[in-house]
C-alpha cells in the first residue's frame, strides 16, 4: 500500500516581520515537498525610484525597514558616491560604522532575546519567559534601547533615521555628544558577556549544513560598511560584479524573489556567514566570547545564529565605545557629490545579511534604474534547504514539537518578510 | 514638570484611519494644556514601555482591526485583564501595544491607572484623513474625555 502523504501547513508564520507560511508534503519517511509562501504585498520600491534625485533615493529606501533601514540609507548612500566618484572617509565614515552598530544591537537583541529565546527554552513568547527569567528580558530592553540611543543620536530619530544623507550626515555630534553613550556602552557591552553565558547553555540540536556562507570582507575591519563580496566556494568580488553572480527568481509561492548563486545554488547570508569569514577581524572580547561559548572560527548550525548575534553585539558594543574615544569631529558633516552619469553599487552588511544596491543616474542626478536586493531574499533558498533537511531526519518527532521545531528552524534566520507572530496553525492532514 | 496625566497616541497619521489615536491625543492635549502630557509612538513595544514606566495615570489610544463596526470604541481595562494581541496594528516584528503591556505587567511596572482604548478603524490605506466612522468614534471619545479629565487634573492639582 502506497504511504499517506502527510500536510504540514503553517498559515501564519509567528515571530517574524511580515507575513507567510509554510507548507510541508512528506510521504512516508520522505519529504515531498517545502515551500516557504511569502505573500506579503509586493512593495515597488524600485519602481517608484526611478524619476527621483539621487539624493533622495536614502530617505525613500530608509522606509524599506523599520528594524534595519540603516542598511537601506548607507547602502543606497554608497551606491550614490561609487557612481559619482566619491569616497567618505575619516571621521564620518567612523559614525557610519558607529550607527551601523546601533542597528546591529537593536536588532540583534530583539531577536536573540524577544523572538528566538522562547524557542530553545519552550515558551510560547517572551512575555511567558519573562515570567521565570525578568532579568535577562529586562538586560534585553535596556541593551536594545542603548542600540536606539545611537540611532537616535546620530540618525535623528531610532526608526527611518533622517540624518543620513548622500556623503554622510546632515549633522554630526561634538565629541562630547557622543561621550554621553559611554557609560551606557560600558554596561552594554559588560551585559553582553554576561548574557552570552545564558546563550551557551541553550539546548542546540546537532543540525549543520553544507552552505555556500556569503559576506562582506575588508582587509582592516569586520566588514560592515565596506568589502568584497565573499564565500566559501569561490566567490570573491567587487560589488559591481554581483549581478554577473548572482540571480534572482521568480517562483510562484512568494512575493519575494529567490537570490541563488549562477551555476549553482542557494547560498547563506548573515550572522553565521560573517562570522565564518571574518573571525579574526571580531574585538578581542568578541573572540574570547566565542571562545567561552564553544564556538570554532566558523558555524554551520543554523540554530547557533544565535550564539553568533550574541558574539556580534559584544563586538558592536566593544567597537562603538572604540569609535567614541577615538572620534575627533570633522569640519564638515559630509563630502559635496555632484552628480554624473552612469552606474553605482552600494552593499552593506545588515543585521540579516548583506543588502545589495545597484542604480543608474542620469548627468543631472535623475534615476534611471534601481535594483535593491534584500538579505532575506537572499535566504529564501537556504531557509527551505533546511527545513527540508531538518524535518526528513526528524519525522519521528511528534506533530507539535516538529512543528516548533519547523519554526525555530525558520526563525533562525530572523526573516524580515516585509522588506519578509507566535502562533503557528499547523495542520497535518493525512489523505 | 510631570504633568498628572499621560496621554499616548500610538498610529501613523499617513495610514488613514490608523492615526485615529494621535489624532485624539492631539484634540485633548490642545484643550487640556499642561494638565496633560502627550506622547505620540509608533507602537514599538520597547519605547512605549520606556514612555510609561512610572506614570501613575495612563490613558492610551490606538486604531484597531478586530472585525467589529467602523468606529466602535474599545475600552480595554490592563489593570483587570490580559490585553490580547492581534488587535493593535502597529508593531514591528509583532512586539507591540499588547506584548508592552503584558510585558510590563511581568515586570511589575503597569501603571495604577491605565486605560487603553481602541478605535476600530475602516480604512488602513495609504492618505491622511480619518473615515467619517473613526471621525465620530474620534470627536465622541475627545468629548467624553475633555470633561472628565479636565475634572480629573483638577483634582489632583487640588490634592497636590
Amino acid at each position: 500500500m502506497k504511504d499517506k502523504i502527510k500536510t504540514i501547513q503553517v498559515n501564519t508564520l509567528a515571530r517574524v516581520e511580515g507575513e507567510g507560511a509554510l507548507r510541508v508534503k512528506v510521504r512516508g519517511k520522505k519529504v515531498l515537498d517545502v515551500a516557504l509562501k511569502i505573500y506579503e504585498p509586493p512593495r515597488f520600491f524600485e519602481a517608484f525610484l526611478r524619476g527621483r534625485d539621487f539624493r533622495e533615493v536614502p530617505d525613500i529606501t530608509a522606509r524599506i525597514c523599520g528594524i534595519c533601514p540603516i542598511a537601506y540609507l548607507l547602502g543606497a548612500s554608497q551606491a550614490m558616491e561609487d557612481v559619482c566618484g566619491v569616497q567618505v572617509t575619516g571621521p564620518i565614515r567612523a559614525l557610519r560604522r558607529l550607527v551601523y552598530d546601533g542597528e546591529w544591537i537593536e536588532s540583534h537583541v530583539l531577536h536573540m532575546f524577544m523572538l528566538h529565546a522562547p524557542d530553545f527554552l519552550g515558551y510560547e513568547d517572551a512575555i511567558q519567559m519573562t515570567k521565570d527569567y525578568p532579568d535577562v528580558v529586562k538586560d534585553a530592553l535596556r541593551m536594545k534601547k542603548i542600540g536606539n540611543r545611537i540611532m537616535t543620536l546620530l540618525g535623528g530619530r531610532e526608526i527611518h533615521p533622517i540624518n543620513l544623507r548622500v556623503g554622510g550626515f546632515y549633522k554630526v555630534p561634538a565629541k562630547r555628544e557622543l561621550g554621553t553613550l559611554t557609560d551606557d556602552l560600558k554596561w552594554g557591552l559588560d551585559t553582553a558577556l554576561k548574557s552570552m553565558k545564558i546563550l551557551t547553555g541553550l539546548p542546540y540540536p546537532d543540525f549543520e549544513q553544507d552552505y555556500e556562507l556569503v559576506a562582506m570582507r575588508h582587509p582592516d575591519e569586520y566588514a560592515i560598511i565596506e568589502g568584497r563580496i565573499v564565500s566559501n566556494k569561490g566567490i570573491d568580488i567587487a560589488l559591481r560584479e554581483y549581478d554577473n553572480t548572482f540571480t534572482e527568481e521568480h517562483v510562484e509561492r512568494s512575493t519575494a524573489l529567490h537570490t541563488t548563486v549562477k551555476g549553482r545554488t542557494a547560498c547563506l547570508v548573515g550572522p553565521l556567514a560573517r562570522y565564518s569569514h571574518n573571525f579574526e577581524q571580531l574585538t578581542p572580547l568578541a573572540k574570547q566570547a566565542a571562545h567561552a561559548a564553544g564556538l570554532g572560527p566558523t558555524c554551520r548550525n543554523p540554530f547557533k545564529s544565535i550564539l553568533v548575534r550574541g558574539v556580534e553585539v559584544v563586538f558592536a558594543f566593544e567597537e562603538a565605545l572604540a569609535i567614541i574615544e577615538n572620534y575627533e569631529m570633522p569640519d564638515e558633516p559630509a563630502v559635496t557629490v555632484q552628480p554624473r552619469v552612469g552606474t553605482g553599487y552600494g552593499c552593506t552588511e545588515a543585521p540579516r545579511g548583506i543588502c545589495y544596491h545597484r542604480y543608474t543616474i542620469d548627468d543631472r542626478g535623475t534615476v534611471l534604474d534601481a535594483k535593491i536586493v534584500s538579505p532575506t531574499a537572499m535566504n529564501l533558498r537556504s531557509i527551505e534547504n533546511d527545513l527540508w533537511a531538518f524535518i526528513s531526519a526528524n519525522l519521528h518527532l511528534p506533530k507539535e514539537k516538529l512543528q516548533w521545531r519547523c519554526e525555530q528552524t525558520i526563525r533562525n534566520y530572523d526573516p524580515c518578510i516585509s522588506c519578509s507572530a507566535h502562533f503557528l496553525k499547523l495542520e497535518l492532514d493525512e489523505t | 514638570m510631570t504633568a498628572p496625566v499621560l496621554l499616548i497616541g500610538v498610529g501613523n497619521r499617513y495610514r488613514r484611519d490608523d492615526g485615529a489615536g494621535l489624532e485624539l491625543v492631539r484634540r485633548l492635549k490642545d484643550g487640556l494644556g499642561a494638565g496633560v502630557d502627550a506622547v505620540e509612538s509608533d507602537g514599538a513595544a520597547a519605547s512605549l514601555m520606556e514612555v510609561w514606566r512610572g506614570r501613575t495615570n495612563v490613558f492610551l489610544f490606538d486604531a484597531v482591526k478586530s472585525g467589529a463596526s467602523p468606529g466602535t470604541i474599545h475600552r480595554l481595562d490592563p489593570g483587570a485583564e490580559a490585553i490580547r494581541a492581534g488587535h493593535f496594528r502597529c508593531s514591528t516584528h509583532d512586539f507591540g501595544v499588547a506584548e508592552a503591556v503584558e510585558l510590563s505587567r511581568a515586570f511589575g511596572d503597569l501603571p495604577e491607572k491605565f486605560f487603553i482604548y481602541g478605535i476600530e478603524g475602516k480604512v488602513f490605506d495609504e492618505g491622511e484623513g480619518l473615515s467619517s466612522e473613526s471621525e465620530s468614534a474620534v470627536q465622541e471619545l475627545a468629548a467624553e474625555l475633555m470633561h472628565s479629565l479636565a475634572r480629573f487634573i483638577g483634582n489632583s492639582s487640588v490634592a497636590r
